[in-house]
């Protein structure tokens, strides 16, 4: 995979179809795409805005709303760099190194996103709850962790577990050791190695596990439901707040705190494709540079 | 546990090792792996396992008439049967959507190819309310379909189509980049030995790409058969037509049931590792093709 690949451009005649085929597939694709991605989207701007754009506003300037973004904020801010170090740490050790058992661990660390995110929350209730393994203990020591912040910080660890550490892992794999034993042969010490050789060579990759790993931490439902205890103006996260005015018939301010998790969906989409263009690019030069010297000039 | 997806992992990984014997010269080994399975076991193993303590306290009897209720019974059928039907529809128009996408030229393609990713970014709550807002007897669609009896919010017929939403991505991405590595000389030998285009398709693009095509199928239905957020807003959740296995679990929760909802829980689990192991297996095929 890491061999350049040249794009050898060479009569197309028989590998394509006729041109009606061509478009009549272009249509129904993005005939496809308009009806389950896009109109989605211009429902949600258009439902926030019916009353008009100071109906949109007041709705985000409630103090429960409010709440509700700090709350979500601070859920992201706890549970991504949580999931950033084990991420870092297990595709360090997946990656550059042989060990038995490996493979088993790899589909361990995927074992999150297989489970219903309601199971997810169902699990912490059975451990923190108050029928739980410690909930009596918790009880008597007055800690609060299903019902309160802390419970809904640890079903979002858990959803969001796999996903820094899923993208490092084959980018990890794909690069070798080579270079982070060169940089030990000439004296580095452990923690150089990796802040000056490995950080700069999967920058791109961290970054593009924790945008989607911060969309997905903002973003969750199901399992932050089942831990969360729907406390308006404590418990509540955007998602939940969401669910809350909705079933309330406040339709305006239901959309209008959806709109701003549709904003944040679109940026995260904007800022991964800018990382996948960038990465292309420099793919391309990599593949361009004269074959006897093969190594980029990244370690600056 | 580690039977034939495990092996196609580890052959996966195997050429990485090219280090041989100069292998844990780098530092950090026990380091690593000691916080990984530290953290995987905190957050992951052990409150999962709670999930099987907790459903020994039943008694078989017990557990059996949790699981097979004719509610909970009503529930699996239309979670998987929803989710196959969005997986079907996912297959086709994924591999549409990707074929569209790495063969042709069309203007704005890059927004379009971004665009594809929006329902893993798109919260699944959000999705759930403007999906049913489209679909009402008084949204921008529904209103076209009522008038003719078609009624897709709050019915079975809603669920899949959310599904459909939540379950888009997978196809499209994983046919995509294997459709962008087969080799057109194979097409040009099948054209030139006289295949017509679409014997070409079906007989040497197809099997080429058929375990990517598996592969985001299986998880595209994974991922449907667990979701909740953007299913219950668009269900209308009436029990034994249109309850999702999830609701259930929830449900039994709210009544403080707790024994109850932990061995329908049990189920999913089981299934949804299941799933994770065929999909893992699927994904060794697909490398053993793309190597050989």
């Amino acid at each position: 995979m890491s061999a350049p690949q040249k794009v050898i451009r060479r009569a197309r005649a028989g590998t394509t179809e006729a041109p009606w085929v061509r478009w009549t597939l272009i249509g129904l694709a993005l005939l496809f795409m308009f009806l389950f991605l896009v109109l989605p989207l211009a429902a949600v701007a258009t439902e926030a805005l019916r009353k008009g754009f100071g109906a949109y506003v007041e709705a985000l300037k409630e103090p429960d709303a409010w709440s509700a973004i700090r709350l979500t904020l601070i859920t992201a801010a706890i549970a991504v760099p949580l999931n950033l170090v084990f991420g870092i740490a297990a595709a360090w050790a997946i990656a550059k190194y042989e060990f038995r058992g490996k493979a088993v661990l790899t589909t361990l660390v995927d074992l999150p996103f297989a489970v219903s995110p309601v199971v997810a929350g169902l699990i912490y209730v059975l451990v923190f709850g108050a029928q739980g393994w410690l909930g009596p203990w918790l009880a008597a020591h007055d800690i609060k962790i299903i019902f309160a912040v802390p419970g809904i910080v640890l079903a979002t660890v858990f959803v969001t577990f796999p996903f820094i550490a899923r993208e490092l892992i084959p980018l990890m794999q794909a690069q070798g050791t080579d270079e982070e034993q060169a940089a030990i042969v000439l004296g580095a010490t452990g923690w150089q190695t990796f802040s000056r050789v490995t950080l700069p060579n999967i920058k791109w990759g961290l970054l593009y596990g924790v945008i989607l790993c911060n969309a997905r931490a903002m973003g969750e439902f199901g399992a932050v439901s089942v831990v969360s205890g729907h406390i308006r103006g404590q418990t509540n996260t955007m998602p939940l707040h969401v669910e809350v005015l909705y079933n309330e018939y406040q339709s305006v301010a239901a959309f209008a705190v959806a709109s701003l998790l549709a904003i944040l969906a679109l940026v995260t989409l904007v800022i991964k494709s800018v990382i996948e263009w960038r990465h292309e690019r420099e793919m391309k030069a990599i593949a361009e540079l004269p074959p006897e010297r093969p190594q980029p000039a990244t370690a600056a | 546990m580690s039977g034939a997806p495990s092996s196609a992992l580890s052959s996966a990984a195997a050429p990485v090792s090219r280090s041989g014997g100069t292998r844990r010269v780098l530092p950090g080994f026990n380091l690593t792996l000691g916080y990984t399975l530290f953290y995987l076991c905190l957050i992951v193993l052990i409150p999962l396992s709670a999930l099987v303590f907790k459903t020994f306290t039943l008694t078989w009897d017990q557990f059996w008439v949790a699981v097979t209720a004719p509610r909970v019974m009503a529930s699996y059928r239309l979670t998987f049967g929803a989710s196959f039907i969005a997986a079907l529809v996912n297959l086709v128009f994924g591999l549409l959507v990707a074929w569209v996408l790495v063969r042709y030229k069309f203007p704005g393609k890059k927004i379009v190819d971004a665009l594809v990713d929006l329902p893993f970014a798109l919260p699944t709550a959000v999705a759930g309310i403007s999906l049913t807002a489209l679909l009402a007897g008084n949204g921008w669609i529904g209103q076209y379909l009522e008038p003719h009896g078609i009624k897709l919010a709050f019915t079975p017929a809603g669920i899949v189509i959310a599904l459909i939403f939540i379950g888009l991505p997978f196809v499209v991405r994983t046919v995509q980049p294997v459709l962008e590595d087969t080799e057109k000389e194979l097409e040009e030998a099948a054209t030139s030995l006289g295949a017509t285009r679409l014997q070409t398709f079906t007989r040497v693009i197809l099997p080429s790409i058929l375990p990517a095509l598996l592969t985001g199928f299986a998880m595209a239905f994974a991922r449907a058969v667990g979701e909740y957020g953007s299913v219950i807003f668009i269900a209308g959740n009436m029990p034994m037509v249109s309850e999702i296995t999830p609701l259930i679990i929830i449900g039994k929760l709210e009544q403080y049931d707790y024994a109850g909802a932990t061995a329908v829980a049990l189920v999913m689990l089981v299934i949804s590792f299941m799933l994770l192991l065929v999909i893992n297996a699927l994904q060794g095929w697909q490398r053993r093709r793309s190597a050989t």
